[in-house]
């Protein structure tokens, strides 16, 4: 029982990691005013040219690094959609995610043909901190990328969102651009810059699942994972903090039902409902902590002068 | 006192002339393809001929041209699903799980039904497919009315349980038998869409999908309601002011948006496949989005971009087959040209102007 | 030498020229007065010097220099700061980070040097607000000593301040204008717009009057009066409001009971206000803005429910009804916020029908040819310039208030809420729009008129109520009511000191 608890918290953790990346990328350009719909079709094709540059380079980590600016790529395209020309944020959004999702298959279709067994590399090890120790020793037997997430990006992203003026020109233009603007804040540099690093970011968490999760990539490697991390920004109302809280529910959610499929239980239902529960578990997250979220007061409003 | 003549450009918020309007789709369908032309190239083969594949071949025989109908069908019913949603100012991205529920709906009446004679068989298929996915639409839809949860992620998150649903489906309950593939039993051949035209795959679906347009256009030109779903989506508040109610209004355009949706997969099972299978969809209540994004929300112009995003979707295929490009290069390209037709429209609104003034010094 | 000089500025929109070849100057150390009517062009020539606007033609220095101001940065690096009639604050941030905001070189925000900062400032100007404080739960007035004090803090020389008294109740008028002559006795420059006289009397050196977009002349305030400045601004001698007779009201029509409402954010924002309105009679509601009238109109709209109280519109008890019963009942709705009131983007035939629709449906469709009859005809009866088949939100200020009042007043309703009815329009449409008022009285409907404009009121009403945070805190008939006592009235600390004095009041309980 001690083992399935453990070996349950250290696999939250793990799949929560690629949630809390791509979230807290989201809620820092959800806090400058954009939402981003791109950030599915953004992971997936982080994980792509993660994939990709890594296979062919030999190198894990130049494949990380070109996904993160691919991410970062992706992020200044919706910019200049939803910040330069100020097009519907939704629509724009979904266009890239679309964009994004078919130049990722067309060019894995060319480059690897249509096999029926996807190509793999050997993924980024996992670091034991405490190897042998009881209990520290299975819980801190993670990926690199997951000890940043949880233990750096956290409270670094906390630390800018209150402690930086530039946390407080996001804040600013995400609240009240007019504002913002006649204090001498540049919103569209400022919109611009979090939608930049925040697609980034939300392409280092797609890289997390084909460069070290699965060592592979396929066409469910994201499956929705954007969408989830979109409903865990709501749920943390904005807060870093909080986000990470909603990942770590959705993530144990997930790994509850992963181990509970690998126990083999003869259960009277499908195994397809573990799968969906970590979404329905979202949808629940998102209506009781939802209905009091208090959303940025300009997101999806384009910001014009005149 | 001085007169003093001079010219200067300006640009205007007044309108683009009329030549330019009309010349703004041309405009968007070259700037798509000389941006797409790099996929083609990267595909090692030659941009011209592949745009013949892409785009002449399909219509050069009449059975590819049926073809290309064939793939508008689904195309125009989700296109006009997400209509009826965003002209009321409901953000329904759940097309894709509500198509999905309706081609459950209909694979299940399918084998059910089978005892009935065609005439009652199929429209009662149809309206299980519209119920079932105007069913998937209410949740999110009731979310959204009564607690304000945003419809966009929870729509959006259905579309992925949909996706179990329709797994644990097949490869539980209704895997066939005899195969073992993870498709259901073959639907009864009276519920089976008949074939419009002879010697051809093209169903009464279509026809089912062409008077969806025609009720969209009736719908939102000619009814009250539809007046009341413009008012609520171009001004909630104004809307509300003036007593339209915003609740029901916005609940009764998710449900018919969803079962519009249910309908295109309800068609597809019906018309097409014959069975439930997971590739019903290749992501048509995405590409609704587009299609009426392109159409700006007009029954006329989701028809027009429906039919063309077919032609792109069969043409993709024959450029595949004929050239070895990819087949996903059809939806790069539909992305492509929402967002190049994002990028364009605006300057729909100016005009520049050669202004000839004197100003008195 | 003058500090700021702005030559031959041209600014359009579209067809409308807002300024034209304006010339404008001023000097170190003096409070300058940009005087004009609403339209004038004085707050665009302004966004302008602040870079909020760019001009199409014309020239600025500053000291001397040519400059290009481009955004308010290159502004504030001049010198220039500006207090905009809506607060460029951020609502959900401190005062300490509003102020900051924008203007600090450091990447990390040390929180303490900021509040250290901010305090010192505070000290220097004795502009007083706690930097702690979220500035969505500030008072307008200390919104505004925010507003001033961001300005300061930037090192702005130059100062500018649109229709700041327009929010403020008389008492407050004063102590802001005590800031602004200790700030010119330290040698700011301030250029303050108005379009009340008394005012620009009162504080400043020299006084600009605009009309029209155009410069009518600069006097030094010294060399003129009242009378003078009245005759420049709007072009004729005869100035300000004649008084209506007063009308005794009939049967009342419109009666709220202990009506309690919260505002957006939860809080309360009608504390038990009860009203009668009668049959021909305007009820004026005074009060300084912010203090409830927002709520009470929607209320009284069906667009926001009250927690406590009850309304009745006749017999009819409308407590929390939806706006379509209100509009049933014969409740003729004009909203505070004119965009409420239309849909943008629907043609003046739809917004003309919507509210009634009903009447133009058969069977669920449309009668098209009924609803652009319906539009032709009000158009011509309001003299709305427009087309039924434009947008509405294509047209005027004024042409908008029109087709409201149009698709208002044409069902003969019973009662009239009217919030703010001729807020940011012209001259003319303003008089339109308060004779249209008065002949609904006259009617026999009654009216309750919700306004900020002390004189609006004073010149329409039969009967003022005054509202001071969500309670009505005095009530007399408009015989009694003067400027002053209405003051006293809105500014709420003299409260008892106003009911005592009103013989007819029937506040609350």
């Amino acid at each position: 029982m001690e083992t399935f608890v453990l070996n349950l918290l250290a696999a939250t953790l793990r799949v929560a990691t690629p949630l809390l990346l791509a979230a807290l990328g989201e809620m820092l350009i959800e806090r400058s005013g954009v939402l981003n719909l791109g950030i599915e079709g953004t992971m997936f094709f982080g994980a792509f040219v993660g994939f990709v540059v890594a296979d062919h380079t030999g190198s894990l980590w130049l494949g990380f690094w070109a996904a993160v600016l691919s991410g970062v790529a992706a992020g200044v395209l919706m910019a200049f959609f939803s910040v330069s020309l100020g097009v519907n944020q939704h629509v724009s959004g979904l266009g890239i995610t679309l964009l994004l999702g078919g130049m990722a298959l067309f060019a894995f279709r060319l480059l690897y043909g249509g096999r029926s067994v996807p190509p793999s590399i050997e993924p980024f090890p996992q670091l034991s901190l405490f190897e042998g120790v009881p209990v520290l020793g299975v819980l801190f037997r993670q990926y690199l990328f997951t000890y940043i997430a949880f233990l750096v990006l956290v409270p670094l992203a906390w630390w800018l969102m209150y402690h930086t003026s530039f946390g407080l020109n996001v804040r600013a233009v995400g609240e009240n651009p007019e504002a913002a603007d006649a204090a001498g804040v540049d919103v569209f540099r400022i919109r611009y810059i979090a939608l930049a690093i925040g697609g980034g970011l939300i392409a280092a968490g797609g890289a997390f699942l084909s460069l070290a999760q699965l060592g592979s990539f396929t066409h469910g490697v994201v499956s929705g994972r954007g969408w989830v991390a979109l409903a865990l920004v709501i749920f943390g109302n904005w807060d870093p903090l909080r986000v990470m809280v909603g990942s770590l529910i959705f993530g144990g959610t997930f790994a509850l039902q992963l181990r509970l499929q690998a126990m083999g239980l003869n259960l009277p239902v499908p195994y397809e409902t573990f799968l969906a529960l970590p979404y329905l578990v979202t949808i629940a997250a998102l209506i009781i902590a939802g209905r009091n979220a208090t959303y940025p007061a300009a997101l999806l409003k384009p910001y014009k002068r005149e | 006192m001085l007169a003093q003549r001079r010219l200067r450009l300006r640009i205007e918020k007044t309108g683009a002339p009329f030549w330019f309007r009309s010349l703004l789709p041309v405009l968007i369908l070259i700037l798509t393809f000389v941006i797409t032309a790099i996929f083609v190239l990267w595909g090692k083969a030659n941009p011209l001929q592949a745009y013949y594949y892409f785009l002449i071949a399909p219509l050069s025989s009449r059975v590819s041209a049926l073809e290309v109908l064939v793939k508008s069908t689904p195309l125009l019913l989700t296109g006009v699903a997400v209509t009826f949603a965003f002209v009321a100012g409901y953000w329904n991205i759940g097309a894709e799980g509500q198509l999905y529920a309706g081609a459950i709906a209909a694979a299940w009446l399918g084998t059910v039904l089978g005892g009935l004679p065609s005439v009652l068989a199929i429209p009662l298929m149809l309206l299980g497919g519209f119920v079932a996915g105007a069913l998937w639409a209410l949740p999110p839809a009731w979310l959204r009315v009564r607690w304000s949860v945003d419809e966009v992620v929870t729509t959006l998150l259905l579309n992925s349980v949909m996706l179990f649903i329709v797994s644990a489906l097949l490869n539980g309950p209704w895997r066939d038998p005899v195969s073992g593939w993870p498709q259901s039993p073959e639907i009864a051949a009276s519920t089976m869409l008949p074939k419009i035209v002879p010697r051809s795959r093209l169903h009464l679906g279509f026809v089912v999908a062409v008077l969806a347009v025609v009720v969209l256009w009736f719908v939102l030109s000619r009814t009250a309601f539809g007046l009341k779903l413009r008012a609520v989506g171009l001004g909630r508040n104004a809307a509300r002011f003036m007593g339209v109610p915003v609740e029901r209004t916005v609940l009764t355009a998710a449900l018919i948006s969803g079962g519009v949706a249910g309908l295109a997969g309800t068609v597809e099972v019906a018309g097409i496949h014959f069975h439930l299978i997971e590739a019903i969809s290749p992501g048509y209540g995405y590409t609704g989005i587009i299609i009426a994004t392109l159409g700006a929300l007009n029954a006329w112009g989701v028809a027009v971009s429906a039919l063309f995003f077919g032609l792109i979707d069969t043409g993709a295929q024959t450029l595949s087959r004929a050239m070895g490009v990819p087949v996903y290069l059809g939806e790069v390209t539909q992305a492509t040209m929402l967002l190049v037709a994002l990028a364009l429209i605006p300057l729909q609104r100016y005009r520049i102007r050669l202004l000839s003034e004197s100003s008195e010094v | 030498m003058y500090l700021v000089e702005m030559l031959g500025i041209t600014k359009r929109f579209g067809a409308l020229v807002a300024n034209d070849r304006i010339d404008f100057n001023l000097k170190p150390g003096e409070i300058h007065a940009l005087l004009g009517e609403n339209g004038a062009g004085k707050t665009t020539l302004m966004r302008i010097l602040y870079g909020l606007y760019r001009a199409d033609e014309g020239q600025i220095r500053v000291q001397g220099r040519n400059v290009h101001i481009r955004s308010p940065r290159d502004a504030l690096t001049l010198g220039i700061g500006m207090v905009t009639q809506h607060f460029a604050l951020v609502p959900p941030l401190t005062v300490a980070e509003n102020i900051v905001l924008g203007y600090t070189d450091d990447f990390r925000l040390n929180r303490e040097a900021i509040r250290q900062a901010v305090a010192e400032a505070e000290e220097r100007f004795q502009i007083y607000v706690d930097p702690d404080a979220v500035v969505q739960h500030l008072s307008v007035g200390q919104k505004q000593r925010v507003e001033i004090l961001k300005a300061l803090y930037r090192n702005a020389r130059v100062l500018i301040l649109d229709e700041p008294t327009a929010v403020l109740v008389p008492q407050e008028v004063d102590n802001l204008f005590q800031t602004l002559e200790r700030l010119r006795e330290q040698g700011f420059s301030i250029v303050f717009i108005s379009h009340k006289l008394d005012e620009v009397m009162r504080i400043s050196d020299r006084v600009t009057v605009l009309r029209d977009g155009r410069v009518v002349g600069t006097v030094p305030t010294a060399e003129t009066n009242e009378r003078e400045l009245a005759r420049m601004m709007v072009g004729r001698e005869t100035f300000g409001v004649t008084r209506q007779e007063i009308h005794q009201g009939e049967e009342p029509l419109l009666r709220l009971e202990n009506v309690w409402a919260n505002d957006d954010q939860g809080l309360p924002a009608l504390k038990s206000v009860s009203l009668t309105v009668r049959a021909g009679e305007i009820l004026g509601i005074a009060g300084v803005g912010g203090n409830g009238q927002k709520e009470l109109s929607e209320v009284l709209s069906g667009m926001r429910a009250p927690t406590r109280g009850r309304v009745l519109v006749g017999e009819r008890d409308l407590t929390g009804a939806e706006p379509v019963e209100f509009a049933d009942a014969g409740v003729g709705r004009i909203p505070e916020d004119r965009h409420e009131g239309v849909v943008a983007d629907l043609t003046v035939a739809e917004n003309l029908a919507l509210e009634h629709l009903d009447a133009f449906t058969r069977n669920g469709l449309l009668d098209r040819k009924a609803m652009l009859e319906h539009a032709e005809h009000l158009i011509r009866e309001f003299q709305i310039k427009a087309r039924p088949t434009d947008k509405a939100g294509k047209l005027s200020g004024g042409n908008m208030q029109k087709v409201i009042l149009a698709r208002v007043l044409s069902r003969q309703p019973k009662v009239v809420i009217a919030a703010q009815p001729t807020r940011g329009l012209d001259i003319g449409a303003t008089e339109y729009v308060r004779q249209q008022l008065l002949a609904q009285r006259d009617r026999g409907a009654a009216v309750l008129l919700i306004s900020e404009d002390l004189d609006e009121i004073l010149a329409l009403s039969d009967r003022i109520a005054v509202i001071y945070e969500g309670e009505i805190v005095g009530e007399l008939p408009a015989s009694e009511a003067t400027p002053e006592r209405l003051g006293l009235l809105m500014a709420g600390a003299t409260k008892e000191q106003g009911r005592a004095g009103t013989a007819t009041a029937t506040t609350s309980h």
